[in-house]
C-alpha cells in the first residue's frame, strides 16, 4: 500500500512543480532580465531544498514505475514486488545522495560564509 | 490476559450514528478473536451483531476490520492482538448492523463474471478430463471462500464502488484459467470495461488480507495479461 500512496503522492507533486516550472519559464516572454531576475529565485536555499523533495519524488515515481510495469509484464513480478519496492527505495537514496549533494553544495558554502541569517543567496 | 476490545457499532434504528464501544475482557491467549466477541455477546451484551457460522475459518462470514487490517475473527488469536483490539466493521461495504456488513453487491458482482463452467461443445458423455498440470494453473483461485476481505480492503473500492473487485476477478481467473470452460473470451470481455480489472492499481491489499493466502494481486496480473495477450498464457 505504502508503494502505491508514495507514488500518488509523489505524481501529484511532480505535476505542481509541472506548473511551477511553466510558469518560470513563462517569464520568458518578458524578456531576459525577467527571467533572469525569476530564476534566481531558485538558488534561495529554501527553494533548494524543495528542489531536493522534487528529485526524490521523480526518482520514486521512475523507479516505482519500472516496478508496476515488471508486476504488470514479467510473471514473477507480483512474487517479487516486495522485494522490487526494496529496491526502489534503496535505488532511490543511492542516486538522491549524490544529486543532493550537487544541489546543496552552493547554498552550504553560501551559508558558511555569511552565517548570518539574512544570507537569502 | 485482560484486554481492552474497541468495537465500532451502529444500529440503524437507534443510532444516528456510528460510535465506539469498549469491553474489558478476560481471555486466554489462545483464545481466537472470535471467542472473546461470543464471549462479549453471551456474557455482557446480547446485542452486539456479526456474522459467525463455522469458526474454522472455512465459511467465510466473519471477515471485519481488525487492528486495521481485514482478517477472519476465527482465525486471529488473542496473543497476537495486543493489549487493545479496533474491530470495525470492513471499510467498503455499506453497514447493517454493527459488524455485519451488507454483501449483496459483492454477491452480484461476483455473479457478473458467470462463475460456473461454460462449454458450447458437446457434452463428452464421459468426465472432462485434465491433467494435474492443467488443475495445478487454475488451483489458488478454488481456495476462495467468498469472504470479501480483499474486496473491503481495496483502496479502488472506497474510491469506486462499482469496480468488479478482486474477490470477482479471482473467481475468475479459476475458470478462464480452467482448460475445460469455454467462456473465457467473454469474461475476459467483460472484465476488459472500465470497471474491470484496469482499476486494478496493484496495492496489494487485497493478498494482504487474504486468509486463505491466495495471491489475490497475482491472479489479478494474470487476467490483465490475457486480455491484452488475447488469451490465458500457458503456464
Ligand atoms: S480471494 Fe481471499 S480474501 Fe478474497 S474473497 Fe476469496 S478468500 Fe476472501
Ligand atoms: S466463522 Fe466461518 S470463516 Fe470464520
Amino acid at each position: 500500500m505504502w508503494s502505491w500512496l508514495f507514488h500518488r503522492i509523489s505524481g501529484l507533486g511532480i505535476l505542481l512543480f509541472l506548473f511551477i516550472h511553466i510558469v518560470d519559464v513563462s517569464m520568458l516572454s518578458f524578456g531576459p532580465d525577467v527571467y533572469n531576475q525569476s530564476v534566481t529565485l531558485f538558488d534561495y536555499w529554501i527553494v533548494r531544498l524543495l528542489s531536493l523533495s522534487l528529485v526524490v519524488a521523480v526518482l520514486y515515481h521512475a523507479f516505482n514505475g519500472v516496478r508496476i510495469m515488471a508486476i504488470d509484464f514479467w510473471r514473477k513480478g507480483s512474487r517479487y514486488q516486495r522485494a522490487m519496492f526494496g529496491a526502489v527505495l534503496v535505488l532511490t537514496l543511492v542516486v538522491f545522495i549524490p544529486v543532493a549533494y550537487i544541489i546543496m553544495l552552493p547554498a552550504l558554502h553560501w551559508l558558511t560564509q555569511m552565517p548570518h541569517s539574512t544570507a537569502g543567496h | 490476559m485482560n484486554i481492552l476490545v474497541r468495537i465500532k457499532r451502529y444500529d440503524p434504528e437507534r443510532d444516528a450514528k456510528p460510535y465506539w464501544d469498549e469491553f474489558r475482557v478476560d481471555v486466554e491467549p489462545i483464545d481466537r478473536l472470535l471467542d472473546t466477541l461470543n464471549t462479549i455477546k453471551w456474557t455482557m451484551d446480547g446485542t452486539l451483531t456479526y456474522r459467525r457460522s463455522c469458526a474454522h475459518g472455512v465459511c467465510g462470514s466473519d471477515a471485519m476490520r481488525i487492528n486495521g487490517r481485514n482478517r477472519l475473527a476465527c482465525k486471529v488469536l488473542m496473543r497476537d492482538v495486543g493489549k487493545k483490539v479496533t474491530i470495525e466493521p470492513m471499510l467498503g461495504y455499506s453497514v447493517i448492523k454493527d459488524l455485519v456488513i451488507d454483501m449483496d453487491r459483492f454477491f452480484d458482482k461476483y455473479r457478473s463474471i458467470k462463475p460456473y463452467l461454460i462449454t458450447h461443445d458437446n457434452e463428452p458423455g464421459t468426465e472432462r478430463l485434465q491433467s494435474p498440470e492443467q488443475r495445478a494453473i487454475y488451483d489458488e483461485g478454488t481456495k476462495c471462500i467468498l469472504c470479501g476481505a480483499c474486496t473491503g480492503s481495496c483502496p479502488s473500492i472506497w474510491g469506486n464502488p462499482d469496480w468488479v473487485g478482486p474477490a470477482s476477478i479471482v473467481n475468475a481467473h479459476r475458470f478462464i484459467f480452467d482448460s475445460r470452460d469455454q467462456g473465457g473470451a467473454e469474461r475476459l470481455n467483460l472484465l476488459s470495461n472500465k470497471d474491470g480489472v484496469w482499476r486494478c492499481r496493484t496495492i496489494f491489499n487485497c493478498a494482504d488480507a487474504c486468509p486463505r493466502n491466495i495471491p489475490v494481486t497475482d491472479l489479478i496480473e494474470q487476467v490483465k495479461r490475457a486480455i491484452v495477450y488475447g488469451g490465458p498464457e500457458e503456464a
